[in-house]
């Protein structure tokens, strides 16, 4: 997923503003529009680490997050936000929920895996990662006016759909 | 292979060949994985760190990958042994100063390094000269499939493989890649990488912020998004995007000072080469600020008292942990200036 500045919707959102009073809010503008907007961008280089760190630090909003913890190591939200490190693989299940928001914002949007799997990994995950991949392609292909390579993922995806049946 | 042999071989990623090395000096890929059914090492145990230890330099030494590997124990490894490694590229810094059972599998032609228990349980890690991600993919590939078909790593439908830090899930991937850069800071261009990689959300090492030059002109590039996103495209990006991009700026400002500052450009180079040849006292980072103008007078054909392979020794030996290996016995800090000046003077004019 591209975040598009909400002002001009032609650039790439790389000033991002959440708003905490009165209620949460959040903006997504290019540099451009956000300077425009009256608002000052140091041309600092924040790492994806240092993006993580300051969301991290800031509370979920999210009533009794903090004190959700891990079944296997014990590890509870707020440790993680601390440590900024997690206990266990079994962590992204219990805060999945959690997790995901923030995993999306370090990642430039990306919320699901479509990268390579591991042999070991049974067909469906082979499956879902495939489907999650070319339904994502499907969407560029649209957003660029490629109609051709778009009805030709299309067939792809109806036909990795249509595969789980068989 | 004895960490004492490697201290005096140039090592894989300084050989000085490969495409695009007149500004590209190395290529690495890491993967970072772990095993299923273990904690994140920030909250293992002593002996679940020694467990997964044991499980992992087991499964490399069963497997093609490592069989002629050398397995280093960090944990019990002398510090200037770590440090040696460090300068060599084969372990992080973080490697080599954490706490606990933990190790590195090198290959002999040290193009891999398999860290075991540093932020993850596994990093899998293949370096070249120059840029060659498709090579460096195919390694660190195969060394996954094969370790990953006997072991269980870690990995969750929606999140991908799975690290300790969110900042590293999905594909696992950091490429890396690290290129020398003089002519784009005394063009003063060089914050045109700075913002071009802000864009394009990579992260740029190298670069203290405004005004601040990096040692010797070197920058890494490496990316920070590693999931939505598949390897295959990240290899690409950097590949065919990124890396020419940035390689074409710096073409084009070493074109513009030949051009125009020809006669500067030169005082600068000579200027070194005086230093470099009669100095006393030498600091690392003087040196490599020296060798820097050097290094692209040398690629751009106007400078040819040595070449790039002895520029390439030097720069590694005169580290501090390579120094005092060859030199034979340990040294402080200002022992180190003197022979590190010595040595350079000898290894420049006989």
């Amino acid at each position: 997923m591209i975040f598009r500045c909400q002002r001009c919707h032609q650039a790439k959102a790389t000033v991002h503003i959440t708003d905490m009073m009165p209620e949460q809010n959040e903006q997504h503008l290019c540099e451009e529009c956000a300077e425009k907007e009256g608002i000052i961008v140091k041309h600092q280089h924040q790492t994806t680490s240092a993006i993580l760190q300051e969301f991290i630090k800031h509370k979920t909003g999210i009533a009794g997050a903090d004190d959700r913890a891990c079944p296997k190591c014990g590890l509870t939200f707020r440790e993680f936000r601390l440590k900024g490190q997690l206990g266990c693989p079994h962590d992204y299940e219990a805060f999945r929920s959690l997790l995901a928001p923030l995993i999306e914002r370090a990642h430039e949007g990306g919320t699901h895996h479509v990268g390579k799997v591991p042999s070991t990994a049974d067909s469906t995950i082979h499956r879902e990662t495939g489907l999650v991949r070319l339904r994502r392609e499907l969407q560029e292909a649209i957003e660029q006016e490629n109609y051709e390579e778009a009805a030709r993922v299309r067939d792809q995806i109806q036909a990795l759909e249509t595969s789980e049946s068989s | 292979m004895t960490l004492d042999d490697l201290a005096r071989l140039t090592g894989e990623w300084l050989r000085g060949v490969g495409p695009m090395s007149d500004v590209v000096i190395s290529s690495r890929v890491r993967l970072a994985r772990n095993l299923a059914d273990y904690p994140f090492l920030a909250t293992a145990s002593d002996s679940e760190r020694a467990d997964i230890y044991r499980t992992l330099a087991e499964r490399i030494a069963a497997t093609p990958v490592g069989s002629d590997a050398l397995l280093v124990d960090v944990e019990t490894t002398e510090p200037i042994d770590r440090q040696l490694l460090v300068e060599r590229h084969l372990i992080s810094r973080q490697h080599a100063a954490g706490e606990g059972h933990r190790g590195v599998s090198i290959s002999p032609s040290e193009t891999r390094a398999l860290m075991i228990n540093e932020e993850d349980h596994l990093r899998i890690q293949a370096l070249r000269s120059g840029l060659q991600l498709e090579a460096l993919w195919n390694e660190v590939n195969e060394v996954d499939d094969a370790l990953g078909a006997s072991l269980s790593f870690a990995f969750d439908r929606q999140f991908g493989y799975l690290t300790a830090c969110p900042t590293n899930v999905g594909t696992g991937i950091r490429v890396s890649v690290m290129v020398h850069l003089p002519a784009l800071r005394l063009t003063k261009e060089i914050e045109r990488v700075d913002r071009a990689a802000r864009d394009l959300r990579l992260a740029v090492r190298g670069m203290y912020g405004e005004g601040t030059e990096a040692v010797g002109d070197f920058y890494q590039i490496s990316n920070q998004t590693t999931l939505g996103i598949t390897e295959d495209e990240i290899l690409r990006n950097f590949g065919e995007k990124i890396i020419p991009k940035i390689v074409e700026y710096e073409w084009a400002a070493r074109e513009s000072l030949t051009q125009h500052r020809a006669a500067q450009l030169d005082d600068k180079v000579w200027r070194a080469y005086g230093i470099l040849c009669n100095a006393r006292c030498m600091s690392s980072e003087e040196t490599l600020a020296r060798l820097s103008p050097i290094r692209m007078a040398i690629h751009l054909g106007r400078f040819d008292e040595f070449d790039i392979a002895t520029l390439n020794e030097i720069f590694l030996h005169i580290q501090p942990a390579h120094l005092q290996k060859i030199h034979g016995t340990p040294l402080d800090g200002e022992e180190r200036s003197i022979a590190r000046a010595e040595y350079i003077r000898k290894r420049l004019k006989g």
